[in-house]
């Protein structure tokens, strides 16, 4: 079958890739097609739709203003929590490339080491810091530092907590793999050639791991934007996220031509931040970070 | 438990009528059947008795604990059929994976009496159990199985206990007296802002903003009363909870001082010792629960296991176990003095004296209702 091939034979490159392309296809392009499809049903009563086609969820969507309102807030926690993600991870992976301890790898191992516990549990553990008489209200209280307990749980800050605690390690590995690929030749002539450290940092540093730091900044935007658990969990109804507004519709309402309608603006809006990130950065940084 | 052939005859045919077995096998697994009348091979009596276990679906917690330790374990012990459990902590969430699994994959839930029931049956999800097979349905209370028949006269469900949504209050903090004295409007009073509870389910907060407003839950006027009402209390609640397990925890641990609960989890908390008083305010929200049993399920089987569970003895000790009434009918049956001391038990075997939700009238309104009280549970 294969006689008369040659080495890169185009013929061999796509039966290569075919097992891929079939995955991808049936796995990934054609649930989010039917999802599409399933966005132009009509919603009977509940957990009851027809395949009658309308675009009534679609236009329930455009001129509804409580899913804009949602839609806003959650891209404004997904940045928000990517940009503190950002300052407060890129210190321990300069840390952990810069360090001279024997023994890094296993400093690597403590960022990976969360990922051991279920991310449930690991979100329930803040509601007995953060509760009212978790270890901080306790703590504070029997110290004489408060008379009453700080409402800390189920706030948006609590919600931000809880995303930076499952995404910290993400942008740490991405961060810390860019600055591992930098030559160190390159810090050398630059301190040789009379920089001081901050300025070595400043000038050649910083800007060759800015492309690991902004993988770090988009992964940590998308999974914080399309989560729903953490705000389940430690927000209250109005810390929603709009995967919330997703759950509620599909879980709660059993409307599911609505529920595929918002997952569809979710996927769009999320995909179209990473499509300018591509654009310009190239997803290679994230497959990176990732251990690719 | 020894089956009779003509048994395992009529729960193959059973099966097949549900869509628990395919035609083919069906006729297959029938001329074996047949044919074993005068020659029994090995594998025929495995290949009759194929259904060795039953899927149940339930809420969880103290409640699913009970149902375990006093109806399944001994069931599985008699008959040899294993019990295969599920929790879930929403019964929507139930519903969604019963519309996207195949017949059969989930078979009896301990569904939330008749509202949810109608949700089944315009889903088709039901099936229709035969009713001679389970005769101790004899001391079911007749008024807990009427509204099911309304909806469909063969039956897809079986009452097995009831409870209300009361209101739960930390007697550290509130008075029995206090709590007598203002009834529903403690979920409503600023004086505990911050440490009011609710559950987040939009029946039970239009149901209290409707006792709240002097409106009668089964027949609403004022909406926008309603609605506000809800808001209202959203703004001073610290936690709409989404469990019995999270409503035990959040009054355990005095993160909230009031709230409307279930009457059973409040009963397990007051066992516990933890200082928390419970209260049937008038028009109380009432509720029923019930095994319902789901298309493509191995009826004979279910309707095996529900039987058993409503013998007295198990359903007794299941209904101490998890803190609410049996469905069991008190004038035909004599039940114990824990049962009879619980939140919400009816001694009259009418249970005139509580107040249910018309199925018909909410049925009418949930999706609308539903859909608001999302919204407002987000701010909105």
């Amino acid at each position: 079958m294969t006689k008369g091939w040659t080495l890169y034979d185009p013929r061999l490159a796509w039966m290569l890739v075919a097992p891929v392309l079939l995955l991808l296809i049936f796995f990934l392009l054609l649930p989010i097609a039917m999802m599409a499809v399933y966005t132009f049903f009509t919603f009977v009563t509940a957990g009851v739709e027809q395949g009658t086609l309308t675009v009534a969820n679609w236009h329930e969507f455009f001129t509804d203003s409580y899913y804009h309102g949602f839609l806003l807030k959650t891209l404004r926690v997904g940045a928000m929590t990517a940009l503190i993600c950002g300052v407060f991870g890129y210190f321990p992976a300069y840390f952990i490339w810069a360090t001279t301890f024997k023994h890094k790898w296993l400093l690597l191992l403590l960022l990976i080491v969360p990922f051991w516990i279920s991310f449930t549990i690991r979100t329930f553990s803040w509601i007995n810091i953060l509760g009212e008489q978790g270890v901080i209200n306790v703590t504070l209280l029997r110290l004489g530092l408060i008379h009453e307990p700080l409402q800390m749980l189920y706030t948006e800050g609590a919600v931000i907590l809880g995303l930076l605690h499952f995404l910290l390690p993400y942008m740490i590995l991405n961060v810390y793999v860019s600055l591992e690929s930098i030559d160190r030749t390159l810090i050398s002539a630059a301190r040789s050639m009379g920089c001081t450290s901050a300025q070595a940092f400043r000038e050649v540093t910083l800007p060759l791991s800015l492309p690991g730091l902004a993988a770090g900044l988009l992964l940590c935007f998308v999974l914080a934007a399309g989560s729903y658990v953490t705000p389940q969990l430690l927000g209250a109804g109005r810390d929603a996220l709009f995967g919330n507004l997703i759950y509620d519709t599909i879980m709660g309402q059993l409307n599911w031509p609505m529920g595929a309608t918002l997952s569809i603006v979710l996927f769009v809006v999320l995909g179209f931040f990473a499509a300018i990130y591509t654009r310009y950065m190239g997803m290679s940084q994230i497959v990176k970070g990732l251990g690719g | 438990m020894k089956l009779t052939d003509t048994k395992r005859l009529e729960r193959l045919h059973d099966r097949y009528m549900n869509g628990g077995l395919d035609r083919r096998a069906f006729l297959g697994l029938t001329a074996a059947a047949a044919t074993s009348v005068g020659l029994t091979m090995p594998w025929m009596g495995r290949a009759l008795a194929a259904v060795t276990e039953v899927r149940f679906d339930g809420w969880g917690g103290t409640v699913q604990d009970a149902l375990d330790k006093y109806a399944f374990q001994p069931y599985t012990k008699k008959t040899g059929i294993k019990v295969v459990q599920g929790t879930f902590g929403d019964e929507n969430e139930i519903i969604t994976k019963v519309k996207t699994a195949k017949p059969g994959d989930f078979q009896v839930v301990h569904s939330s009496g008749v509202n949810y029931y109608i949700k089944y049956v315009n889903a088709g999800m039901t099936s229709e159990i035969n009713e001679a097979n389970i005769p101790n349905m004899a001391n079911v209370l007749q008024p807990m199985i009427e509204p099911f028949r309304k909806l469909t006269p063969k039956l897809s469900a079986v009452p097995y206990d009831y409870g209300t949504t009361g209101i739960a209050y930390n007697t550290d903090v509130i008075s029995a007296e206090e709590a007598k004295e203002q009834g529903v409007k403690m979920l409503f009073d600023k004086k505990y802002a911050g440490k009011i509870g609710g559950y987040a389910d939009m029946t039970t907060r239009v149901w209290y903003a409707a006792l709240a407003t002097g409106q009668d839950p089964n027949k609403i006027e004022d909406m926008d009363a309603i609605w506000a009402k809800v808001r209202e209390q959203r703004d001073i609640a610290k936690k709409f909870w989404g469990s019995g397990a999270e409503l035990m925890d959040l009054l355990s641990k005095g993160e909230i001082v009031v709230t409307d609960a279930w009457s059973g989890r409040v009963a397990s908390l007051q066992d516990q010792g933890h200082p928390i008083g419970y209260l049937d305010p008038k028009g109380s929200y009432a509720w029923m629960e019930d095994m319902l049993v789901l298309k493509g399920s191995p009826m004979a089987e279910c309707e095996e296991l529900i039987n058993f569970m409503l013998e007295t003895d198990t359903s007794i000790a299941v209904a101490e176990g998890q803190g609410y009434p049996p469905s069991l009918d008190p004038t035909k049956v004599k039940l114990t003095e824990k049962i009879e001391k619980l939140p919400a038990f009816d001694s009259t075997g009418k249970m005139e004296a509580l107040t249910f939700a018309d199925p018909k009238y909410w049925a009418d309104n949930e999706d609308a209702w539903q859909k608001q009280w999302d919204r407002i549970a987000k701010g909105a």
